[in-house]
């Protein structure tokens, strides 16, 4: 993908809150029509940074800009632009479907000729509109959820936050918010910044990812990317009609444990599936011929693609005593 | 694009947008009146202030027991200021009971009105909505903090100062009515309610309203708020015992000072609201 303008930028970005470092010395760029993925486990900061990057909340130190505005100083003016779906989703609950876009509406300042249309596109769109003139306080979690969007997109904002999404969501409603992320992304150039801990989704709609722990980055870049980065060498599954002997493994570049046994080895006896780790690519074809040699047949050799799932428990198991504090999700 | 600036700039204060400011308005007088937890102490304090209270004076003075309670009344009168004293020189002693209660000692109590429903709402749109959380989309619009804070203001003003006047419409006709017996003839609303109407009443709203904008950004709910916020009807208690007592006769000069004077505080107390109502504060203690 080809970035033209950085939409966020962040430079040493930081707010405290008494002892707690809620957001510590952030520095990235985020590109115009990004779809990037916000990770982090309970705590994380990734809230604040939102609250951070829409000057609602103001740092502690360091700088952003978004859209090239100052949140601080100009947030009005950078608040017309970004629409914030935020955590819960905060309806005004006495008042129906329609009366809160159309109030959203005017807030965000949609000219008022456009607005009955843009109120009736929403509610057909979030499927809101057999309900639509019932009060946000009768609805389901779900239209909630949607509710909560249409009200975000009034404005059709070029930069969107979505915070957690999908939480609390049931399948169908997790496929349709995900469809909806990827459409959204796909119209004119929007940038998305996506808060999530759900590692598939992030896998799935994200081009690039950042992972924050205790409100310090700790690893950013495309999901494969990291995952790749993270994942010593390359992960093998081979389907064979015997448990391969050990010394066709020997002289290749097996991962090994400290004492230099083969650690890196595993049988699983109900699939007859053999789990290998080597250290680098260029083995595995002496691999499956030392197994051939040995007189092995081999059915099937599948490389493991190591998920953003298996950079995040990498990273976590990293940093020590970090779960007492913040339990996985 | 450059490198963010690092100066911190002065916030951008652009011009007012009225439009957003009546949307809010709009949006909290929507929600309040669809609240019966706040509608029902809105009116019920009426109720109970301007129609049980002065019916039962209006219609119990006649066949109060004269001799005793007259001689008392007189008693207490011979304390009260000249200018008081000399509008009651054309009465008769029942007719001077109901003017002295119904006109003179239920002013300073029917400020109470305007007061409590600017308080009671504006408690549940500044910290009862930071309580609910449903502050944060808000805070994430265009709107500027100066128009969010006028928009709430208005959603609480409003309707004090119409449940102030309706209020007042519903004593005039139940004092006249109740009091018929004794007065024969209308004798409410004096010059002095007047005043007291058009000009103090929506200035003692300003100032229960006020003191709860100033509060709710220290305190985060609605109970905490409104309890604070009720300390506002003091100076209210100190103008009924001062009138009481004999110190103060409330003629329409001394209703006016009064009210030029809440103003004033009023103008201090917003002066303070609009520095201290800041989204980011308000975030960072929700
Ligand atoms: N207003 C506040 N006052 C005090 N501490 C706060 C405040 N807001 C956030 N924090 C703290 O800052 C840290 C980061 O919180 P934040 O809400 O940004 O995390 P998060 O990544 O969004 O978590 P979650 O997944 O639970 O939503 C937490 O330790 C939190 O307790
Ligand atoms: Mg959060």
């Amino acid at each position: 993908m080809q970035y033209d303008a950085e939409i966020i930028q962040t430079r040493s970005l930081s707010r405290r809150f008494g002892d707690t470092t809620a957001v510590d010395a952030l520095t990235l760029d985020i590109y115009r029509g990004e779809v990037f993925g916000f990770l982090g486990h309970n705590g994380a900061g990734k809230t604040t940074t939102v609250r951070l990057l829409n000057g609602i909340l103001g740092p502690t130190a360091g700088s952003c800009r978004v859209l090239g505005l100052d949140p601080v100083s100009e947030g009005s003016a950078l608040r017309r632009q970004t629409g914030v779906l935020t955590e819960s989703p905060s309806l005004e609950e006495r008042l129906t479907a329609r009366e809160i876009l159309f109030l959203y509406g005017r807030m965000y300042g949609v000219d008022p000729d456009r607005l009955v249309a843009r109120v009736t596109v929403l509610l057909g769109e979030f499927g809101l509109e057999d309900r639509a003139d019932e009060v946000a306080g009768s609805y389901s979690k779900g239209m909630r959820q949607r509710l909560a969007l249409a009200r975000t997109l009034i404005h059709n904002p070029s930069v969107l936050f979505l915070d957690e999404p999908t939480a609390g969501l049931d399948p169908v409603g997790q496929r349709d918010v995900h469809e909806l992320v990827v459409q959204l992304s796909q119209e004119s150039g929007r940038t998305i910044f996506l808060c999530t801990h759900d590692l598939v989704e992030a896998q799935k709609l994200c081009h690039r990812v950042a992972v924050m722990q205790r409100g310090q980055l700790v690893a950013m870049g495309t999901p494969e990317g990291l995952a790749q980065e993270l994942q010593q060498g390359v992960h093998l599954e081979i389907t064979t009609d015997a448990c391969p002997p050990n010394d066709a493994l020997v002289g290749l570049p097996v991962i090994t444990d400290s004492s230099d046994r083969l650690s890196a080895f595993s049988w699983d006896e109900s699939t007859h599936t053999a789990g290998v780790w080597l250290s680098t690519r260029e083995a595995i074809p002496s691999l499956v011929a030392a197994l051939v040699t040995a007189g092995i047949h081999i059915y099937r050799v599948t490389p493991v693609e190591p998920t953003l799932e298996d950079v995040y428990f990498a990273i976590n198991d990293r940093s020590t005593g970090d779960h007492a504090k913040h339990p996985t999700p | 694009m450059t490198m963010p600036n690092t100066q911190p700039r002065r916030s951008q204060s652009r011009k007012l947008d009225w439009g957003i400011v009546n949307t809010i308005a709009r949006r909290d007088l929507a929600m309040l009146l669809r609240s019966k937890g706040v509608l029902l102490p809105i009116i019920v304090l009426p109720l109970l202030l301007q129609v049980a209270m002065p019916a039962a004076i209006g219609l119990l003075t006649p066949s109060m027991n004269a001799a005793q309670e007259m001689q008392d009344l007189q008693r207490f009168l011979t304390m009260m200021p000249e200018q008081m004293k000399r509008q009651f020189a054309t009465y008769n002693e029942a007719q001077t009971l109901v003017v002295f209660m119904l006109v003179y000692m239920f002013a300073p109590l029917f400020l109470i009105l305007p007061m409590m429903t600017a308080s009671v709402i504006a408690a549940g749109s500044f910290a009862g909505e930071k309580e609910r959380k449903t502050l944060e989309p808000l805070l994430y619009t265009p709107a500027t903090d100066t128009e969010l804070m006028l928009g709430k203001v208005l959603s609480a003003w409003i309707p004090a100062i119409v449940v102030g006047s309706v209020g007042f419409l519903i004593y005039s006709i139940v004092v006249n009515l109740a009091s018929w017996e004794t007065m024969q003839h209308v004798f409410f609303p004096t010059a002095m309610w007047g005043v007291l109407i058009v000009w103090l009443a929506p200035a003692a709203a300003a100032l229960g309203l006020g003191t709860i904008v100033l509060v709710s950004s220290k305190v985060s709910t609605f109970q905490d708020a409104s309890q604070l916020g009720s300390t506002v009807v003091l100076p209210v208690i100190l103008l009924v015992v001062g009138q009481a007592a004999g110190v103060l006769y409330l003629s329409p000069g001394l209703v006016f000072a009064i009210g030029l004077v809440l103003w004033a505080v009023d103008a201090v107390v917003f002066w303070f609201a609009v520095k201290t109502f800041r989204r980011t504060e308000i975030i960072a203690r929700l």
